[in-house]
Protein backbone atom coordinates (compact mmCIF):
# COMPACT_ATOMS: atom_id res chain seq x y z
CA UNK A 1 0.00 0.00 0.00
CA UNK A 2 1.48 3.16 -0.87
CA UNK A 3 0.88 5.64 2.12
CA UNK A 4 1.57 9.75 0.99
CA UNK A 5 2.15 12.33 4.18
CA UNK A 6 2.02 15.51 2.64
CA UNK A 7 4.87 17.52 3.57
CA UNK A 8 4.65 21.09 3.47
CA UNK A 9 6.65 21.80 5.80
CA UNK A 10 4.36 22.28 8.69
CA UNK A 11 5.17 20.72 12.01
CA UNK A 12 6.34 17.01 13.36
CA UNK A 13 5.21 14.87 10.66
CA UNK A 14 7.88 12.44 11.39
CA UNK A 15 5.49 10.66 14.19
CA UNK A 16 3.19 9.48 11.95
CA UNK A 17 5.81 7.99 9.94
CA UNK A 18 6.75 5.92 12.43
CA UNK A 19 3.51 5.16 13.86
CA UNK A 20 2.78 3.98 10.32
CA UNK A 21 6.18 1.53 10.57
CA UNK A 22 5.01 0.09 13.94
CA UNK A 23 2.46 -1.30 12.32
CA UNK A 24 4.93 -2.78 8.92
CA UNK A 25 3.86 0.29 6.91
CA UNK A 26 6.09 2.81 5.17
CA UNK A 27 4.97 6.38 4.46
CA UNK A 28 6.38 8.78 2.04
CA UNK A 29 6.76 12.56 2.91
CA UNK A 30 6.02 14.31 -0.16
CA UNK A 31 4.60 17.41 -2.03
CA UNK A 32 4.58 15.85 -5.35
CA UNK A 33 1.22 16.37 -6.84
CA UNK A 34 1.30 13.12 -8.95
CA UNK A 35 2.55 10.84 -5.81
CA UNK A 36 -0.08 12.50 -3.96
CA UNK A 37 -2.41 11.61 -6.22
CA UNK A 38 -1.01 7.65 -6.90
CA UNK A 39 -0.87 6.82 -3.44
CA UNK A 40 -3.50 4.54 -1.76
CA UNK A 41 -3.92 6.23 1.55
CA UNK A 42 -3.36 10.18 1.92
CA UNK A 43 -1.88 11.69 5.15
CA UNK A 44 -2.52 15.37 5.94
CA UNK A 45 -0.96 16.78 9.20
CA UNK A 46 -0.45 19.78 10.48
CA UNK A 47 1.06 21.54 13.79
CA UNK A 48 1.50 25.53 13.97
CA UNK A 49 -0.72 28.46 12.51
CA UNK A 50 -3.53 28.09 9.98
CA UNK A 51 -2.52 31.03 7.63
CA UNK A 52 0.97 30.47 7.02
CA UNK A 53 0.43 26.58 6.86
CA UNK A 54 -1.93 27.48 4.20
CA UNK A 55 -0.26 30.19 2.64
CA UNK A 56 2.36 27.28 2.25
CA UNK A 57 -0.37 24.49 0.92
CA UNK A 58 -1.22 27.57 -2.14
CA UNK A 59 2.82 27.92 -2.64
CA UNK A 60 3.62 24.80 -3.86
CA UNK A 61 -0.69 24.45 -5.44
CA UNK A 62 -1.59 21.79 -3.00
CA UNK A 63 -4.74 23.96 -2.04
CA UNK A 64 -6.17 22.71 -5.29
CA UNK A 65 -4.72 19.09 -5.85
CA UNK A 66 -6.07 18.03 -1.65
CA UNK A 67 -9.71 18.85 -2.84
CA UNK A 68 -9.52 16.63 -5.21
CA UNK A 69 -7.96 13.52 -4.26
CA UNK A 70 -10.22 10.63 -4.53
CA UNK A 71 -8.55 7.66 -2.36
CA UNK A 72 -8.93 7.75 1.43
CA UNK A 73 -7.87 11.62 2.72
CA UNK A 74 -6.61 11.63 6.86
CA UNK A 75 -6.49 15.26 7.64
CA UNK A 76 -4.94 15.38 11.24
CA UNK A 77 -5.06 18.47 14.13
CA UNK A 78 -4.37 21.39 11.73
CA UNK A 79 -4.94 19.20 8.84
CA UNK A 80 -8.17 19.07 9.49
CA UNK A 81 -8.69 22.32 10.50
CA UNK A 82 -7.61 23.18 6.89
CA UNK A 83 -10.15 21.28 5.14
CA UNK A 84 -12.89 23.39 6.95
CA UNK A 85 -14.19 26.30 5.10
CA UNK A 86 -12.85 29.14 7.27
CA UNK A 87 -10.70 29.42 10.58
CA UNK A 88 -10.76 31.82 13.34
CA UNK A 89 -7.39 31.56 13.35
CA UNK A 90 -5.50 34.25 10.99
CA UNK A 91 -8.98 35.08 9.75
CA UNK A 92 -7.97 31.89 6.94
CA UNK A 93 -10.19 30.37 4.39
CA UNK A 94 -9.89 26.70 4.31
CA UNK A 95 -10.01 24.10 1.74
CA UNK A 96 -13.83 24.24 2.14
CA UNK A 97 -13.85 20.28 2.44
CA UNK A 98 -16.34 20.39 5.28
CA UNK A 99 -19.22 22.39 5.79
CA UNK A 100 -18.06 24.18 9.15
CA UNK A 101 -16.05 27.19 10.39
CA UNK A 102 -13.27 26.42 13.14
CA UNK A 103 -13.65 29.26 15.96
CA UNK A 104 -11.20 29.68 18.86
CA UNK A 105 -12.33 28.21 22.57
CA UNK A 106 -13.41 30.54 24.84
CA UNK A 107 -15.11 30.97 27.99
CA UNK A 108 -13.64 29.21 31.43
CA UNK A 109 -10.85 26.54 29.97
CA UNK A 110 -7.20 26.92 29.55
CA UNK A 111 -6.09 27.12 26.31
CA UNK A 112 -4.23 26.00 24.36
CA UNK A 113 -5.91 22.29 25.61
CA UNK A 114 -3.18 19.93 25.89
CA UNK A 115 -3.53 16.60 26.92
CA UNK A 116 -6.05 13.38 26.89
CA UNK A 117 -9.74 13.40 26.76
CA UNK A 118 -12.44 11.73 25.69
CA UNK A 119 -14.27 10.80 21.98
CA UNK A 120 -18.17 10.16 22.12
CA UNK A 121 -20.62 9.54 19.72
CA UNK A 122 -18.11 7.43 17.35
CA UNK A 123 -19.88 7.21 13.65
CA UNK A 124 -17.33 5.78 11.08
CA UNK A 125 -15.32 2.60 10.34
CA UNK A 126 -12.90 4.67 11.23
CA UNK A 127 -13.28 4.07 14.84
CA UNK A 128 -13.63 0.34 14.27
CA UNK A 129 -13.03 -1.38 17.43
CA UNK A 130 -13.14 1.75 19.30
CA UNK A 131 -14.87 1.73 22.47
CA UNK A 132 -17.09 5.11 23.33
CA UNK A 133 -14.99 7.46 26.15
CA UNK A 134 -12.13 6.29 24.67
CA UNK A 135 -8.96 8.81 25.68
CA UNK A 136 -7.34 10.82 22.95
CA UNK A 137 -4.60 13.35 22.37
CA UNK A 138 -5.14 16.60 22.04
CA UNK A 139 -3.10 20.11 21.59
CA UNK A 140 -5.33 22.52 20.13
CA UNK A 141 -6.16 26.41 20.81
CA UNK A 142 -9.05 26.38 17.78
CA UNK A 143 -11.90 23.79 17.18
CA UNK A 144 -14.88 22.82 14.62
CA UNK A 145 -18.08 23.08 16.22
CA UNK A 146 -20.63 20.31 16.16
CA UNK A 147 -22.04 19.48 12.54
CA UNK A 148 -23.56 17.35 10.72
CA UNK A 149 -20.11 16.08 9.30
CA UNK A 150 -18.90 15.18 12.75
CA UNK A 151 -18.03 11.41 13.35
CA UNK A 152 -16.54 11.86 16.56
CA UNK A 153 -17.60 14.01 19.47
CA UNK A 154 -15.21 15.88 22.76
CA UNK A 155 -15.94 18.26 25.84
CA UNK A 156 -14.51 21.03 26.62
CA UNK A 157 -16.10 23.44 27.62
CA UNK A 158 -18.08 22.75 24.77
CA UNK A 159 -19.27 20.04 23.18
CA UNK A 160 -17.51 19.99 19.64
CA UNK A 161 -16.52 18.10 16.68
CA UNK A 162 -13.46 15.96 17.23
CA UNK A 163 -13.47 13.94 13.97
CA UNK A 164 -15.06 15.17 10.55
CA UNK A 165 -15.95 12.90 7.66
CA UNK A 166 -17.56 14.04 4.02
CA UNK A 167 -17.14 11.02 1.18
CA UNK A 168 -13.55 9.74 1.29
CA UNK A 169 -12.51 13.22 3.30
CA UNK A 170 -11.42 12.46 7.26
CA UNK A 171 -10.62 14.61 9.83
CA UNK A 172 -9.03 13.95 13.12
CA UNK A 173 -8.70 16.81 15.70
CA UNK A 174 -6.57 14.72 17.70
CA UNK A 175 -2.77 13.03 17.18
CA UNK A 176 -3.89 9.40 16.32
CA UNK A 177 -0.31 9.09 15.91
CA UNK A 178 0.32 10.10 19.80
CA UNK A 179 -2.63 8.41 21.30
CA UNK A 180 -1.48 5.45 22.59
CA UNK A 181 -3.00 1.77 21.80
CA UNK A 182 -5.47 3.55 20.95
CA UNK A 183 -4.70 6.07 18.52
CA UNK A 184 -2.43 3.57 16.53
CA UNK A 185 -6.09 1.29 16.37
CA UNK A 186 -7.16 4.63 14.60
CA UNK A 187 -4.57 5.12 12.24
CA UNK A 188 -4.88 0.93 11.35
CA UNK A 189 -8.63 1.23 10.62
CA UNK A 190 -7.38 4.66 8.05
CA UNK A 191 -5.45 2.00 6.13
CA UNK A 192 -8.42 -0.44 6.40
CA UNK A 193 -10.84 1.63 4.60
CA UNK A 194 -12.62 -0.04 1.47
CA UNK A 195 -12.83 3.46 -1.11
CA UNK A 196 -16.01 3.22 -2.82
CA UNK A 197 -14.08 3.68 -6.10
CA UNK A 198 -16.03 1.05 -8.48
CA UNK A 199 -19.55 2.56 -7.02
CA UNK A 200 -17.96 6.09 -8.36
CA UNK A 201 -17.01 4.76 -11.56
CA UNK A 202 -20.19 3.43 -12.28
CA UNK A 203 -21.93 6.31 -11.86
CA UNK A 204 -19.69 8.78 -13.79
CA UNK A 205 -20.32 6.80 -16.63
CA UNK A 206 -24.25 7.13 -16.60
CA UNK B 1 -13.73 15.95 30.67
CA UNK B 2 -9.73 16.76 29.91
CA UNK B 3 -7.63 14.78 31.83
CA UNK B 4 -4.46 15.78 34.69
CA UNK B 5 -1.56 14.52 33.12
CA UNK B 6 0.97 12.75 34.44
CA UNK B 7 4.45 13.20 33.26
CA UNK B 8 7.75 11.32 34.37
CA UNK B 9 10.85 13.15 33.75
CA UNK B 10 14.61 11.58 32.72
CA UNK B 11 17.56 13.23 32.92
CA UNK B 12 19.57 13.28 30.07
CA UNK B 13 23.38 13.54 29.84
CA UNK B 14 25.27 12.20 26.42
CA UNK B 15 22.22 10.02 25.49
CA UNK B 16 21.63 8.06 28.45
CA UNK B 17 19.47 8.72 31.49
CA UNK B 18 21.40 10.31 33.87
CA UNK B 19 19.45 9.38 37.97
CA UNK B 20 19.60 5.96 38.48
CA UNK B 21 16.62 3.80 37.79
CA UNK B 22 15.58 1.14 39.55
CA UNK B 23 13.81 -1.36 36.68
CA UNK B 24 14.43 -4.86 37.28
CA UNK B 25 12.75 -4.99 33.20
CA UNK B 26 15.45 -2.62 31.83
CA UNK B 27 18.51 -4.89 29.69
CA UNK B 28 19.83 -1.33 29.91
CA UNK B 29 19.28 0.44 32.65
CA UNK B 30 21.08 4.03 30.93
CA UNK B 31 18.73 3.89 27.74
CA UNK B 32 16.27 6.20 27.71
CA UNK B 33 13.91 4.62 24.97
CA UNK B 34 13.76 1.51 26.87
CA UNK B 35 12.73 3.67 29.61
CA UNK B 36 10.45 6.08 27.79
CA UNK B 37 8.75 2.92 26.17
CA UNK B 38 8.37 1.18 29.98
CA UNK B 39 7.09 4.60 31.18
CA UNK B 40 4.51 4.72 28.01
CA UNK B 41 2.87 1.32 28.80
CA UNK B 42 2.61 1.88 32.41
CA UNK B 43 0.31 4.67 32.03
CA UNK B 44 2.14 7.51 31.14
CA UNK B 45 0.46 10.70 29.82
CA UNK B 46 3.55 12.17 28.86
CA UNK B 47 7.41 12.40 28.84
CA UNK B 48 9.71 14.90 29.84
CA UNK B 49 13.31 14.73 28.58
CA UNK B 50 15.81 16.91 30.38
CA UNK B 51 18.78 16.66 29.20
CA UNK B 52 21.74 18.48 30.99
CA UNK B 53 24.98 17.28 28.59
CA UNK B 54 27.64 20.37 28.16
CA UNK B 55 29.71 18.85 25.64
CA UNK B 56 30.02 20.18 21.83
CA UNK B 57 28.15 16.93 20.63
CA UNK B 58 25.12 17.92 22.16
CA UNK B 59 23.04 18.79 19.36
CA UNK B 60 23.64 15.94 17.08
CA UNK B 61 23.46 13.19 20.38
CA UNK B 62 20.45 14.43 21.55
CA UNK B 63 19.01 15.43 17.97
CA UNK B 64 19.73 11.49 17.77
CA UNK B 65 17.91 10.14 21.14
CA UNK B 66 14.85 12.49 19.86
CA UNK B 67 14.60 10.52 16.44
CA UNK B 68 14.97 6.65 18.57
CA UNK B 69 12.28 7.92 21.13
CA UNK B 70 10.31 9.07 18.70
CA UNK B 71 10.24 5.97 16.37
CA UNK B 72 9.51 4.11 19.63
CA UNK B 73 6.92 5.67 21.84
CA UNK B 74 3.25 6.44 21.29
CA UNK B 75 2.95 9.38 23.62
CA UNK B 76 3.67 12.77 23.63
CA UNK B 77 7.02 14.26 24.41
CA UNK B 78 8.74 17.02 25.52
CA UNK B 79 12.51 17.61 25.29
CA UNK B 80 14.57 20.51 26.82
CA UNK B 81 18.15 21.25 28.05
CA UNK B 82 20.20 24.32 27.11
CA UNK B 83 17.49 24.84 24.21
CA UNK B 84 18.94 28.57 23.07
CA UNK B 85 17.75 29.74 19.13
CA UNK B 86 14.84 28.93 16.44
CA UNK B 87 17.58 26.42 14.82
CA UNK B 88 18.05 24.18 18.12
CA UNK B 89 13.93 23.80 18.47
CA UNK B 90 13.54 23.22 14.10
CA UNK B 91 16.09 20.18 14.75
CA UNK B 92 14.38 18.90 18.05
CA UNK B 93 10.75 19.15 16.31
CA UNK B 94 12.03 17.46 12.84
CA UNK B 95 13.20 14.42 14.42
CA UNK B 96 10.08 13.89 16.72
CA UNK B 97 9.55 16.03 19.49
CA UNK B 98 5.95 16.76 20.25
CA UNK B 99 7.02 20.13 22.65
CA UNK B 100 10.27 21.98 23.99
CA UNK B 101 10.57 23.48 27.14
CA UNK B 102 13.00 26.51 27.12
CA UNK B 103 13.92 28.01 30.66
CA UNK B 104 17.21 30.19 31.25
CA UNK B 105 17.19 31.28 27.36
CA UNK B 106 13.64 32.67 27.52
CA UNK B 107 14.93 34.63 30.67
CA UNK B 108 18.00 35.93 28.72
CA UNK B 109 16.05 36.32 25.77
CA UNK B 110 12.27 37.20 26.10
CA UNK B 111 12.26 37.80 22.17
CA UNK B 112 12.82 33.86 22.27
CA UNK B 113 9.37 32.90 23.03
CA UNK B 114 7.82 35.35 20.16
CA UNK B 115 9.89 33.61 17.61
CA UNK B 116 9.26 30.11 18.62
CA UNK B 117 5.83 30.93 18.92
CA UNK B 118 6.08 32.72 15.28
CA UNK B 119 7.80 29.68 13.79
CA UNK B 120 6.39 26.70 15.34
CA UNK B 121 3.06 27.65 17.05
CA UNK B 122 1.80 27.95 21.11
CA UNK B 123 0.92 24.22 21.21
CA UNK B 124 4.81 23.10 21.32
CA UNK B 125 6.90 25.93 23.53
CA UNK B 126 6.96 25.17 27.02
CA UNK B 127 8.49 27.98 29.36
CA UNK B 128 9.73 26.24 32.36
CA UNK B 129 10.56 28.50 35.55
CA UNK B 130 12.49 27.83 38.76
CA UNK B 131 11.37 29.62 41.51
CA UNK B 132 12.74 30.02 45.00
CA UNK B 133 10.92 31.99 47.70
CA UNK B 134 12.90 33.71 49.32
CA UNK B 135 11.56 36.76 52.40
CA UNK B 136 7.49 35.35 50.90
CA UNK B 137 8.26 36.43 47.70
CA UNK B 138 8.71 33.92 44.94
CA UNK B 139 11.87 34.59 43.01
CA UNK B 140 13.07 33.57 39.11
CA UNK B 141 16.15 31.35 39.11
CA UNK B 142 18.71 29.88 36.61
CA UNK B 143 21.49 27.47 36.69
CA UNK B 144 18.95 24.86 38.59
CA UNK B 145 18.05 27.39 41.46
CA UNK B 146 22.02 28.90 41.91
CA UNK B 147 21.39 32.27 40.47
CA UNK B 148 18.95 34.63 41.17
CA UNK B 149 17.28 36.89 39.10
CA UNK B 150 15.33 40.22 39.53
CA UNK B 151 11.81 38.33 38.35
CA UNK B 152 9.13 37.90 40.38
CA UNK B 153 7.50 34.19 39.59
CA UNK B 154 3.89 35.85 38.80
CA UNK B 155 5.03 38.90 36.79
CA UNK B 156 7.58 36.68 34.70
CA UNK B 157 4.46 34.08 34.56
CA UNK B 158 2.44 36.73 32.86
CA UNK B 159 5.22 38.15 30.31
CA UNK B 160 5.50 34.17 29.05
CA UNK B 161 2.02 33.73 28.58
CA UNK B 162 1.47 37.14 26.61
CA UNK B 163 4.82 36.61 24.14
CA UNK B 164 2.93 33.01 23.34
CA UNK B 165 3.58 30.06 25.16
CA UNK B 166 1.52 27.20 25.40
CA UNK B 167 2.47 26.15 28.79
CA UNK B 168 4.05 26.72 31.88
CA UNK B 169 6.52 23.92 34.06
CA UNK B 170 7.09 25.47 37.24
CA UNK B 171 9.49 23.81 39.86
CA UNK B 172 9.76 25.13 43.40
CA UNK B 173 13.09 25.42 44.49
CA UNK B 174 12.18 25.01 48.02
CA UNK B 175 10.08 22.21 47.34
CA UNK B 176 12.45 20.38 44.50
CA UNK B 177 14.22 16.73 46.40
CA UNK B 178 12.28 17.11 49.25
CA UNK B 179 9.51 14.59 48.52
CA UNK B 180 6.88 16.88 50.96
CA UNK B 181 4.41 17.46 47.95
CA UNK B 182 4.16 20.12 45.88
CA UNK B 183 4.59 24.28 46.15
CA UNK B 184 0.44 23.95 46.04
CA UNK B 185 -0.43 27.82 46.99
CA UNK B 186 1.92 29.30 43.90
CA UNK B 187 0.61 26.80 42.21
CA UNK B 188 -2.95 27.58 42.38
CA UNK B 189 -2.34 31.56 42.11
CA UNK B 190 -0.36 31.06 39.39
CA UNK B 191 -2.96 28.49 37.77
CA UNK B 192 -5.87 30.64 38.27
CA UNK B 193 -3.91 34.43 37.11
CA UNK B 194 -3.14 32.10 33.86
CA UNK B 195 -4.99 30.92 31.12
CA UNK B 196 -2.50 28.50 29.87
CA UNK B 197 -1.94 24.88 30.93
CA UNK B 198 0.47 24.86 34.13
CA UNK B 199 2.55 21.72 35.08
CA UNK B 200 3.54 21.34 38.82
CA UNK B 201 7.36 19.90 39.51
CA UNK B 202 9.37 19.86 42.72
CA UNK B 203 8.20 18.03 46.22
CA UNK B 204 6.52 14.63 44.86
CA UNK B 205 6.74 12.02 47.47
CA UNK B 206 3.88 10.37 47.82
CA UNK B 207 0.32 9.41 46.15
CA UNK B 208 -1.50 12.21 48.19
CA UNK B 209 1.15 14.76 46.88
CA UNK B 210 -0.08 14.34 43.31
CA UNK B 211 -3.56 14.33 44.11
CA UNK B 212 -2.88 17.56 46.46
CA UNK B 213 -1.92 19.43 43.67
CA UNK B 214 -4.58 18.77 41.27
CA UNK B 215 -7.11 19.89 43.90
CA UNK B 216 -4.91 22.53 46.18
CA UNK B 217 -2.70 23.24 43.45
CA UNK B 218 -5.18 23.17 40.69
CA UNK B 219 -2.35 22.39 38.62
CA UNK B 220 -2.71 20.84 35.16
CA UNK B 221 0.14 18.53 34.99
CA UNK B 222 2.73 17.23 37.66
CA UNK B 223 5.95 15.77 37.55
CA UNK B 224 8.29 13.88 39.03
CA UNK B 225 11.78 11.60 38.54
CA UNK B 226 12.87 9.61 41.59
CA UNK B 227 9.52 8.12 43.00
CA UNK B 228 8.83 6.69 39.46
CA UNK B 229 12.68 5.77 38.81
CA UNK B 230 12.61 4.04 41.95
CA UNK B 231 9.30 3.01 41.61
CA UNK B 232 8.02 4.66 44.61
CA UNK B 233 4.90 5.08 42.95
CA UNK B 234 3.60 2.92 40.56
CA UNK B 235 2.11 4.73 37.71
CA UNK B 236 -1.27 2.71 38.14
CA UNK B 237 -1.80 2.89 41.35
CA UNK B 238 -1.38 7.03 41.13
CA UNK B 239 -4.13 6.95 38.71
CA UNK B 240 -6.28 4.66 40.97
CA UNK B 241 -6.39 6.88 43.76
CA UNK B 242 -6.77 9.60 41.85
CA UNK B 243 -9.87 8.36 40.26
CA UNK B 244 -10.86 7.32 43.70
CA UNK B 245 -10.51 11.22 44.56
CA UNK B 246 -12.47 11.98 41.63
CA UNK B 247 -9.52 13.96 39.72
CA UNK B 248 -10.10 12.98 35.77
CA UNK B 249 -7.70 10.70 34.86
CA UNK B 250 -6.87 8.12 31.89
CA UNK B 251 -6.92 5.09 33.29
Amino acid sequence: MKIAIINYGAGNIQSIKFALQRHGYEGVLTSDADEIRAADRVIFPGVGEASSAMRKLKATGLDKIIPELTQPVLGICLGMQLMCKHSEEGDTTGLGIFDVDVKKFTGNVKVPQIGWNHIYNLKSSLFEGIREQEYIYLVHSFFAPACEEAIATTEYGVEYASALKKDNFYGVQFHPEKSSNAGEQILENFLALQPPKEEWNLNTQY
Amino acid sequence: MLTKRIIPCLDIKNGRTVKGVNFLELRDAGDPVELAKIYSDSGADELVFLDITATEQKRKTLADLVLRVAAAVNIPFTVGGGISSVEDVDVLLQNGADKVSINSSAVKNPQLINDLVAKFGSQCITVAIDAKEVNGEWIVHLVGGKVPTNLNLFDWAKEVEERGAGEILFTSMNHDGTKSGFANEALAKLSSERSIPIIASGGAGTIQHFCDTFIEGKSDAALAASVFHFKEIEIKDLKMEMRAQDIEVRL
